[in-house]
C-alpha cells in the first residue's frame, strides 16, 4: 500500500469511519478534489464562452468515462509495459530486467502450450458457435406454432454460466457415472474419458462451449426480424426461390452482425479462463488455456513482471487475430449506406 | 397444404425438436440430480426423472458453508456495479449521440478502440494500482470500476439514444432545460428498454463473474458464490448432489430474471444508429 494512502486511511478510521468503508476514503477523497477542479472549470468556461453550453455538456457527461479510460486503462497500460521489463514479486522493490521476460517467455515450453490451447479453441469454437448460433436462429425465426417455446429452450442454457456450467459439465463428462457416456453406452459405444483424458479434454470443452450460443443466437434472431420484408418481396418477384432469397438478402443483410459476434467471440474465446482453473489446467496441460496461466503466474506465483509480459504477448495476438479477421471480412461484409438506403425507398 | 409445404414445416420442426431435447438434457439432469442421493447418482445414469426428492441437498447446500454471506456479497457486486454501470454508460452514450461537439467523432473512435481490447492487459497493472489504493480482498476493485463507463454499453446506448428524435432535445433546451435535465427527464426514461436490456445483460455478466473475484478476494468472507462454489468443487468434488444443488441456487436468480423480462432482452438492443 502506498504510505500517503495508509495514512488518509488512518485519519479516517481515527474520525470513526466503519472498517468496511475505510478503504474507501482515499479514492473518494480523490474523486472529491477531481470533479472539484472539473466543476469550477467547468463553471469558469461556462461564464466566460455562455453560448459553449453544448461543448462543457458533452465534456461533462463523457467525463466519467474519460477518467475511468486514463485510471483504469491508459495508466494501467503504460505501467505494464514498464513492469514487463522488471522482474517483481510485489514485495521486494521491482528490478529491472530488460527483455529478459519476453525472451523467456519465447523459450517457455508452457507458453507454446498455452498459444496452441487457446489458439485451437478460438479457432475452432469460433466457428461452430456462429454457425450453430445462425442456423438455430434461422429455424427459429419462422412463424410455425411454438416458437416462442423452442426460443427459450434454446436459451435457456446461457443462463447457466461459468463457473455453475463447467461443475455441471464435470460431471456430465464424468467417464464413470455421466450423463454422456451412460447415452453413449445405450448405442453399444465406450464413451472417452473426456476431461480426463488430454487429447479429449479440450474437444469437451469446445463441445461444452456450444451449450451457451442462445445469447448469439438472440442478436442473430433480432437481425433477422430487422431485414425489411420488401427486399424478400422484391426478390421473390424477380423468380428468387428460399435458397437465392438466403443467399442473396438474408446473409448480406445480415453480414456486419455476423462480423460483430465474431470478432466479440474471438475476443472472447482467447479470454477463455474459469474452465481452466476449475481443471487446474487439466490434464497435461491441455487445458492450460493462455489466460489462466497469466494468472497462475501473476496471482499464484506473484511473477508480476514475466505475466505482465504474458499480457503483451495475448495482446498483440488479439489484434493479430482482429485484424486477419477485418481483412477477410471487408469483400463479405455488406454496410447499408445512406445512398443505397435513398435508392431501396425509391 | 401442399406436399411441399408440409414437407418444409415437417423438416425444421424435427430438426428444433431434436435439438432442443439435446440443449435441455444436462439443463433437467442437474436439476434432476441436485435431488438424489450420493447412491442415487451412482445408479441412476442418464435419468432425468429423480426418483427420488431429497430437498436436503439444497438445506445441506446453504447451511454447509456461510452460503447467505457469499450471496450478499454477490448482490453487491452485482447490484451496485449494474446501477454504476447504467449511470456512467447512458450519459456518455447520450453525449455521443445527442452533443455533437468537435472531438466526439474522435472520442467515439477511442470507445469503440477500447472495445476491442482484452481486460487481461491492464490485469496486473489494475492489480498493482488497487494494491496501492489498499483495496486487495475487499469487493471495492470489483464494483468501482463499474461506475466509470464500459465501452460496449456506451456504445449500445449511443446506438438507442441516436434512434429517438434530436428535437426532443431541440424542445427541451428551447424550454430552458439544461443539457443534463434534458438528458435526466426525457431521454432517460424513454431509453426505459435500453436501461432494462442493458441492465439484464450486466446482471448475467456481473453475477458470474469469476476473474474479478479469483484475483482480488482472498479471504472468506468477501468470497462471491462463483468463487465459493469453484473453491467447494476442489475441496468437495465427490458429493455431486451438493454441488448441484449449489449450481441451481446459483442459476436461480437469471432464471427468474430471464423470465420476468424476456421480451425486453430482445426489443431493447439494437445495432443500427439510424431510424
Amino acid at each position: 500500500m502506498n504510505p500517503t494512502i495508509g495514512l488518509i486511511r488512518d485519519w479516517a478510521a481515527s474520525w470513526g469511519v466503519p472498517a468496511a468503508l475505510v478503504p474507501l476514503v482515499p479514492f473518494l477523497l480523490l474523486l472529491i478534489v477531481l470533479y472539484a477542479v472539473i466543476g469550477l472549470a467547468a463553471y469558469g468556461a461556462q461564464r466566460r464562452w455562455p453560448r459553449a453550453d453544448k461543448t462543457i455538456a458533452f465534456w461533462l457527461f463523457v467525463s466519467p468515462w474519460l477518467i475511468g479510460f486514463c485510471l483504469f486503462t491508459v495508466g494501467p497500460m503504460a505501467s505494464s509495459v514498464y513492469v514487463s521489463l522488471t522482474s517483481w514479486d510485489l514485495i521486494t522493490p521491482p528490478q529491472f530486467v530488460g527483455l529478459a521476460n519476453y525472451s523467456e517467455a519465447f523459450q517457455d515450453p508452457q507458453v507454446g502450450q498455452a498459444l496452441k490451447v487457446t489458439l485451437l479453441y478460438a479457432v475452432i469454437s469460433v466457428p461452430l458457435q456462429t454457425a450453430l448460433a445462425f442456423l438455430v436462429a434461422l429455424l427459429l425465426n419462422s412463424e410455425l406454432w411454438g416458437m416462442r417455446f423452442f426460443r427459450t429452450i434454446w436459451y435457456l442454457p446461457s443462463l447457466v454460466s461459468g463457473v455453475a456450467q463447467m461443475v455441471l459439465f464435470l460431471w456430465v463428462f464424468n467417464p464413470q457415472y455421466g450423463l454422456a457416456n451412460d447415452v453413449l453406452a445405450h448405442f453399444g459405444i465406450q464413451g472417452p474419458g473426456w476431461f480426463n483424458d488430454s487429447s479429449w479434454a479440450l474437444p469437451t470443452v469446445i463441445l461444452m462451449s456450444l451449450w451457451t450460443v442462445g445469447g448469439a443466437m438472440v442478436i442473430y434472431l433480432a437481425g433477422l426480424k430487422d431485414v425489411p420484408t420488401n427486399l424478400y418481396e422484391a426478390a421473390a418477384l424477380d423468380g428468387a426461390g428460399p435458397v437465392r432469397q438466403f443467399w442473396h438478402v438474408t446473409l448480406p443483410q445480415l453480414s456486419p452482425i455476423i462480423l460483430f459476434n465474431v470478432l466479440t467471440g474471438i475476443i472472447g474465446s482467447l479470454q477463455i479462463f474459469t474452465q481452466g482453473f476449475i481443471a487446474k489446467g487439466g490434464p497435461k496441460d491441455s487445458l492450460l488455456f493462455f489466460v489462466y496461466y497469466l494468472y497462475d503466474n501473476a496471482f499464484q506465483n506473484f511473477r508480476m513482471g514475466y505475466a505482465s509480459a504474458l499480457a503483451w504477448i495475448l495482446f498483440v495476438v488479439i489484434l493479430a487475430l482482429t485484424a486477419v479477421t477485418l481483412r477477410g471480412s471487408a469483400f463479405a461484409v455488406y454496410y447499408e449506406t445512406e445512398m443505397t438506403r435513398k435508392r431501396r425507398r425509391r | 397444404m401442399t406436399r411441399r409445404s408440409i414437407q418444409n414445416s415437417v423438416i425444421p420442426y424435427v430438426v428444433l425438436v431434436l435439438g432442443s431435447v439435446v440443449f435441455v438434457y444436462p439443463f433437467l439432469w442437474m436439476i434432476a440430480t441436485s435431488l438424489r442421493s450420493l447412491a442415487g447418482v451412482g445408479s441412476s445414469g442418464a435419468s432425468v426423472w429423480p426418483h427420488e426428492f431429497l430437498w436436503s441437498n439444497y438445506s445441506r447446500a446453504v447451511t454447509s458453508f456461510p452460503f447467505w454471506r457469499y450471496a450478499l456479497n454477490s448482490v453487491l457486486t452485482t447490484v451496485i456495479p449494474i446501477v454504476g454501470t447504467v449511470l456512467s454508460c447512458s450519459l456518455a452514450g447520450f453525449a455521443f449521440a445527442r452533443l455533437r461537439v468537435r472531438f466526439a467523432g474522435v472520442l467515439f473512435a477511442v470507445v469503440l478502440a477500447t472495445m476491442l481490447l482484452p481486460g487481461e492487459v491492464t490485469m496486473v497493472p489494475q492489480f498493482m494500482l488497487f494494491n496501492n489504493l489498499g483495496m486487495v480482498d475487499t469487493l471495492y476493485p470489483l464494483i468501482l470500476p463499474a461506475f466509470f463507463g464500459s465501452p460496449f454499453y456506451i456504445f449500445l446506448f449511443r446506438q438507442f439514444f441516436a434512434r429517438m428524435p434530436s428535437e426532443l432535445a431541440d424542445a427541451a433546451v428551447v424550454d430552458g432545460c439544461g443539457w443534463f435535465k434534458t438528458f435526466w427527464l426525457v431521454y432517460l426514461p424513454l431509453a426505459r428498454p435500453a436501461v432494462v436490456a442493458v441492465s439484464i445483460l450486466l446482471f448475467m455478466g456481473y453475477w458470474n463473474n469469476f476473474l474479478g473475484p479469483a484475483i482480488y478476494i482472498n479471504s472468506d468472507k468477501w468470497k462471491t458464490l462463483p468463487l465459493a462454489l469453484a473453491g467447494f468443487q476442489s475441496v468437495n468434488g465427490t458429493d455431486t448432489p451438493l454441488l448441484m444443488a449449489t449450481s441451481v441456487l446459483i442459476t436461480i436468480p437469471c432464471l427468474v430474471i430471464f423470465f420476468v423480462a424476456q421480451k425486453q432482452i430482445t426489443n431493447g438492443i439494437t445495432f443500427s444508429g439510424g431510424k
